[in-house]
C-alpha cells in the first residue's frame, strides 16, 4: 500500500487546515505518513498545496504522481491533472469541470454541501469528507483528531462538513496495514527545537526568515513550560551577538536563520570562534542568492557556510538528514560546541524543515549534556585565571563570569594572549592561531562517516548529503533490482569524512554526486578534501526537491548516456 | 589610601594602556573605578562589555569580567548576558562611533528592551581608532581627512534620540566634571532598565575642534531643582547645544524591565543555573504523537 494524495488551492483558501486534518487522521489509522508542503511566499491568492503520501512502511520521500487529487480551485486542477493516471481520482467542486486527460473525475457539490453545514469555509473539509469514504476509512478515530483540531464552535461545523462530504463518494482504493509500532509526526525545523530543547538550550535568538521561521516558533511555544527565553532580535546581526553573550555568560544558546540572514551573521560566526564561545546556529537553505525564492527549498549554501567569515578558524558543519537526524544532531552540536569551544552550524533546508514525516519516538535515554566547563579545581587556583590558557590540545578550561569564586573572566575578540588582552605580538599570534586550528584535527577525529545505502561494494555509487538523505535511499530501492549500486549520504559535512570516500572500491565505474544545486558544492568539497572526483553529478536547482523517483529517473538518464 | 586609591587598586588591571595621553577615556577610566568601588560593588560581580574603538578597549583596563566583541555590536551580547544571569552588573563603554553609527539600529532596539544595563558613550566626536573620520556626532562641516570638504551629515542628537525612542534613564556627562560624572555613574548602575550617559570627552589627537576647553567653556550642569520626571521638558532641554551646553540626568522614570516581563521565570533561578536533563525535554515530544 503507498498512496499519495495531493491538496491544492490559493493562500487563505484552508488548504493548510485540509492537510493537517489529513495527515491527523492518517497518523491515527497507524500509517505512516510523509507530508510535503509547496508554498508560495504571499498571504493571499497564488497557488499552494500538499502532497500526503502514506504507505504501510517507513516513508522518506514525497512522490509524484497522485492517487487523489483534491482541488480547492481551477488552478489545481490544471496544474496537477497530469500527475494522475488511470487509476486515480480527482476531486473537486463541479463549478471547476472541465476535461482531464486521465484518471477519474468527481465533480461534486463541495461549495453546496459546505454551505449547508454551516459556512462556505468548510469546502475544504467536505472533500476530506469524501476522500475518507473513497479510503473507507474508520470513523471512529476521526472525531477526537477533528476535536484535538477544532474549537467547540468550529468543530460542529466541520463534523456535519465531513459526515456530508462522506455520503458524496463510494469506496475505492483499499487500506492495508498492520497494527503498527506508536510513532511520533514531525517536522525537521520541530526537531531541531526538540533537539536543543533535549540540549537544554535556554536562550534563543532570531529573527523571523523563512523557512527557518519554524524552529523559532517551536521553541517559543516551549518558552514558558521549559523555562526559557526566546527573543526576537533587530536583527539577525543581534540575533547572533546576543546569542554569543548569552553562551559567554554560561547558557545554551542558539540562533537559526536563512542564508540572507546568515550572510548578516558571518562576522558573529568569526567572534563566537574567536572568542571562543560555543554556539550552535542552525542555517535553513533556501534558494538564494539574496531573496531569492524566499518558500522554496536548495542547498546552495555548503560552500558559503565552509568559509564564511575572514580568517581561519576551526567550525563544524553538521546537514541534516531527516527529522529524526535533526533532532539527534542537533543535541549533539551543543555537546560538540560546548566540548571544543566552537561554532557548530546546522544545516537544513525548506524541504527538511517544513515535511511532516512519521518516525519511531526519539530516545531521549541515551542522551547526555555535556557542558564540558572547568570547575573549582581552576578558578580556585590563586593566579589569576586566563581564557585563552594554551593547553596540550588547544581547548583552555572555560569559567563563565560570576560563577568562578573571585576570578573574572575576560574574552576578546582581537587576537589576545593567554589572559584575553589585545596584543599584537608575533610569537602570541602564532601560538593563538594554532591552538586554535588544533581543534579542527581534533574534530576530523570526531566526526561520523557518511550513511552508506543500497548495495555493498556497489559499481555506481552515489553521493548526496542532507535532506537529499530519504530521496535518495528511495532512488536506491527503485534501482537496486537493476543496477550494482549503492549510495553515501553525508551528515557531517566539515571537516568532511574521508575514510568510506577513500575506501571506494576500484570497481566503482560512475561516482554521481546527487546535489540540490547548480555547481556541485559537494563534489567540489570531494575533490578539495580527499581528492577523488565525480564522474557525473545530477543537479536540481529549480527550487523544488527531488523525490526517489525524479533520482531514479536521473541516474537511468545519466547510465544511458 | 584615598577612596580613589582604594578604588584604583581593587580594579586594577595589569593591561598596559594604549590611549594617548591627555585622552579623555582615562577620566572615564578612573570615574568608573569610583563608582564601582562607591557601589561596593567586586569585581566578578561586574561585566563590562564593549565593541571596537580606542574606548572599547576600557574593558582591558579595569579587572571585571570582560567581553570585547565586535564594532557596533556591544549591546547584544550585553543584555544577552543580563537576561541569562542578572545576578551580574553588566555596563557598556563603546564610542560614538560605535554606538550611534554602526550599532544604531542595536541602540534604538535596546532602548525598547529595556534590558537593566547602564551604558556609558564616549562620545568624542569623532572616529578616533581608524584615525579621525566623522562619526554620528561630528559637527556639520567640520574637516577630516575624510570629510575634506566638511562634513556633508548633520550630527545626530544622542539625548533626544534616546528620549524619543523611550529610554528610561537619560545623562548627559563631561570628562572635565569628574565628581559630577562618578555620580552619574552611579545613578545609573543603580537605575533599574537601560541608562544611556552620553560622556562628552575630547580626543587630543583628532578632534581639534571639540577640545576640553570649547567643551569646559559651554558645559553647566542642570540645577537642582531641574525635574528629571519631566519627559516634555527632557526633551525641551536635549535641544539645547552650542553656546551651552548642559550636563546631568535628562530623564528618569522607573518602567518595567525586560526581565520583568520574563513572569515564568520569576521564580525559576537564573538561566545560566538552569537544572536540566534531557529527558525534562520529554514530555514536548506527546505533543508530536
Ligand atoms: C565591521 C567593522 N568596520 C569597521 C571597523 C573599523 N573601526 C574600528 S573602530 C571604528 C570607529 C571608532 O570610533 P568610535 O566608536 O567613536 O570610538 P573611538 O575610537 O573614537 O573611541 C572603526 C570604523 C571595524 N573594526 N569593524
Amino acid at each position: 500500500m503507498d498512496f499519495n494524495i495531493l491538496v491544492g488551492g490559493a493562500a487563505g483558501q484552508g488548504v493548510d487546515t485540509v492537510a493537517k486534518v489529513l495527515e491527523l487522521i492518517l497518523k491515527k489509522q497507524g500509517v505512516e505518513v510523509f507530508s510535503h508542503k509547496d508554498y508560495m511566499s504571499r498571504v493571499r491568492g497564488g497557488h499552494n498545496f500538499h502532497q500526503i503520501r502514506f504507505a504501510d512502511r517507513p516513508l522518506y520521500s514525497h512522490r509524484e504522481d497522485l492517487d487523489v487529487l483534491i482541488a480547492l480551485d481551477a488552478t489545481t486542477v490544471k496544474v496537477h491533472s497530469s500527475q494522475l493516471s488511470a487509476q486515480s481520482v480527482l476531486i473537486a467542486d463541479e463549478s471547476y469541470r472541465t476535461e482531464i486527460s486521465a484518471g477519474k473525475a468527481l465533480w461534486l457539490p463541495l461549495k453546496e454541501k459546505a454551505v449547508e453545514a454551516g459556512t462556505k469555509l468548510t469546502e475544504g473539509t467536505v472533500a476530506v469528507g469524501a476522500v475518507l469514504r473513497l479510503f473507507d476509512f474508520d470513523f471512529a478515530k476521526v472525531w477526537p483528531v477533528l476535536q484535538s483540531l477544532f474549537k467547540v464552535e468550529i468543530f460542529e461545523v466541520n463534523r456535519r462538513a465531513l459526515e456530508l462530504g462522506y455520503t458524496l463518494t463510494e469506496p475505492q482504493f483499499k487500506l492495508e496495514f498492520t497494527e503498527s509500532q506508536p510513532k511520533i509526526m514531525v517536522t525537521g525545523n520541530q526537531a531541531i527545537g526538540l533537539g536543543a530543547l533535549a540540549a537544554g538550550v535556554s536562550f534563543y535568538s532570531g529573527y523571523p526568515m523563512t523557512p527557518s521561521t519554524g524552529i523559532m516558533s517551536y521553541l517559543a511555544s516551549k518558552m514558558e513550560e521549559a523555562g526559557i527565553v526566546v527573543e526576537q532580535a533587530e536583527d539577525e546581526i543581534a540575533a547572533i551577538n546576543m546569542a554569543i553573550g548569552a553562551s559567554y555568560a554560561g547558557a545554551r544558546a542558539m540562533t537559526a536563520t536563512s542564508g540572507g540572514g546568515f550572510c548578516l551573521m558571518v562576522e558573529g560566526l568569526g567572534l563566537a570562534a574567536m572568542t571562543e564561545t560555543p554556539l550552535v546556529i542552525a542555517e535553513i537553505q533556501r534558494p538564494g542568492p539574496v531573496t531569492g525564492f524566499p518558500t522554496r527549498t536548495e542547498q546552495g549554501d555548503l560552500a558559503f557556510v565552509l568559509t564564511a567569515s575572514q580568517g581561519e578558524f576551526p567550525r563544524m558543519i553538521i546537514a541534516l538528514r531527516d527529522p529524526e537526524d535533526a533532532f539527534y544532531q542537533t543535541f549533539r552540536a551543543f555537546n560538540l560546541a560546548d566540548k571544543f569551544q566552537i561554532p557548530v552550524i546546522l544545516l537544513g533546508d525548506q524541504y527538511l524543515g517544513d515535511y511532516y514525516q512519521t518516525i519511531p519516538p526519539f530516545d531521549f535515554s541515551g542522551l547526555t549534556i555535556e557542558r564540558a566547563l572547568a570547575g573549582e579545581e581552576v578558578w580556585k587556583q590563586t593566579e589569576h585565571y586566563q581564557r585563552y590558557k594554551l593547553t596540550e590540545n588547544g581547548i583552555s578550561p572555560r569559567l563563565v563570569p560570576g560563577r568562578c569564586g573571585t576570578q573574572v573572566v575576560l574574552a576578546d575578540s582581537d587576537e589576545h594572549t593567554e589572559d584575553g588582552h589585545i596584543t599584537e605580538a608575533a610569537d602570541v599570534r602564532v601560538a593563538m592561531t594554532n591552538k586554535r586550528m588544533q581543534r579542527l584535527e581534533q574534530l576530523r577525529e570526531e566526526v561520523q562517516e557518511p550513511w552508506v545505502v543500497g548495495q555493498t561494494d556497489p559499481e555506481i555509487v552515489l553521493l548526496a548529503w542532507g535532506s537529499s538523505a530519504g530521496p535518495v535511499r528511495e532512488a536506491i530501492e527503485l534501482l537496486e533490482e537493476d543496477y550494482s549500486i549503492g549510495a553515501l549520504i553525508f551528515g557531517d559535512i566539515y571537516p568532511l569524512p574521508t575514510k568510506l570516500l577513500k575506501d571506494l572500491k576500484p570497481n566503482v565505474t560512475m561516482l554521481i554526486n546527487v546535489e540540490q544545486n547548480a555547481t556541485g558544492q559537494l563534489a567540489a568539497l570531494i575533490r578539495q578534501e580527499a581528492l577523488i572526483a565525480c564522474t557525473h553529478s545530477i543537479l536540481r536547482y529549480d527550487g523544488r526537491p527531488m523525490s526517489g523517483q525524479y533520482i531514479s529517473d536521473r541516474v537511468k538518464e545519466v547510465i544511458s548516456k | 589610601m584615598t577612596t580613589e586609591e582604594q578604588s584604583q587598586k581593587l580594579f586594577d588591571s595589569d593591561d598596559e594602556i594604549a590611549w594617548c595621553p591627555g585622552c579623555g577615556n582615562f577620566a572615564i577610566l578612573t570615574a568608573i573605578k569610583t563608582a564601582l568601588f562607591e557601589l561596593n560593588k567586586r569585581p566578578e560581580e561586574i561585566l563590562m562589555v564593549s565593541g571596537i574603538g580606542q574606548a572599547a578597549k576600557l574593558p582591558h583596563y579595569i579587572r571585571t569580567n570582560g567581553f570585547n566583541g565586535l564594532h557596533g555590536r556591544a549591546l547584544p551580547p550585553a543584555v544577552a548576558a543580563k537576561i541569562v544571569n542578572p545576578e551580574l552588573t553588566v555596563i557598556v563603554h563603546s564610542g560614538d562611533g560605535d554606538t550611534y553609527g554602526e550599532g544604531g539600529n542595536h541602540f534604538i532596539h535596546n532602548i525598547r528592551r529595556n534590558v537593566d544595563i547602564a551604558h556609558f558613550v564616549h562620545d568624542n566626536q569623532i572616529y578616533a581608532l581608524t584615525k579621525g573620520q566623522a562619526s554620528p556626532t561630528t559637527a556639520l562641516g567640520q574637516v577630516t581627512g575624510i570629510q575634506t570638504k566638511g562634513n556633508l551629515d548633520q550630527p545626530l542628537n544622542p539625548i533626544m534620540l534616546a528620549l524619543a525612542a523611550g529610554a528610561s534613564f537619560v545623562a548627559r556627562g563631561f570628562t572635565g566634571h569628574q565628581e559630577h560624572l562618578i555620580n552619574l555613574m552611579k545613578e545609573a548602575i543603580s537605575h533599574p532598565g537601560y541608562a544611556l550617559i552620553d560622556i562628552l570627552q575630547p580626543c587630543v589627537s583628532f578632534n581639534k575642534v571639540n577640545t576640553h576647553r570649547w567643551y569646559a567653556d559651554r558645559v553647566y550642569e542642570l540645577p537642582k531643582e531641574y525635574d528629571t520626571g519631566n519627559l516634555s521638558q527632557a526633551l525641551e532641554q536635549a535641544l539645547e547645544w552650542g553656546e551651552k551646553i548642559p550636563i546631568g540626568i535628562f530623564y528618569r522614570e522607573e518602567k518595567p524591565t525586560f526581565s520583568d516581563h520574563l513572569v515564568w521565570l520569576a521564580d525559576r533561578p537564573p538561566l545560566v543555573d538552569r537544572v536540566w536533563e534531557p529527558r525534562d525535554a520529554e514530555k514536548f515530544m506527546k505533543e508530536l504523537e
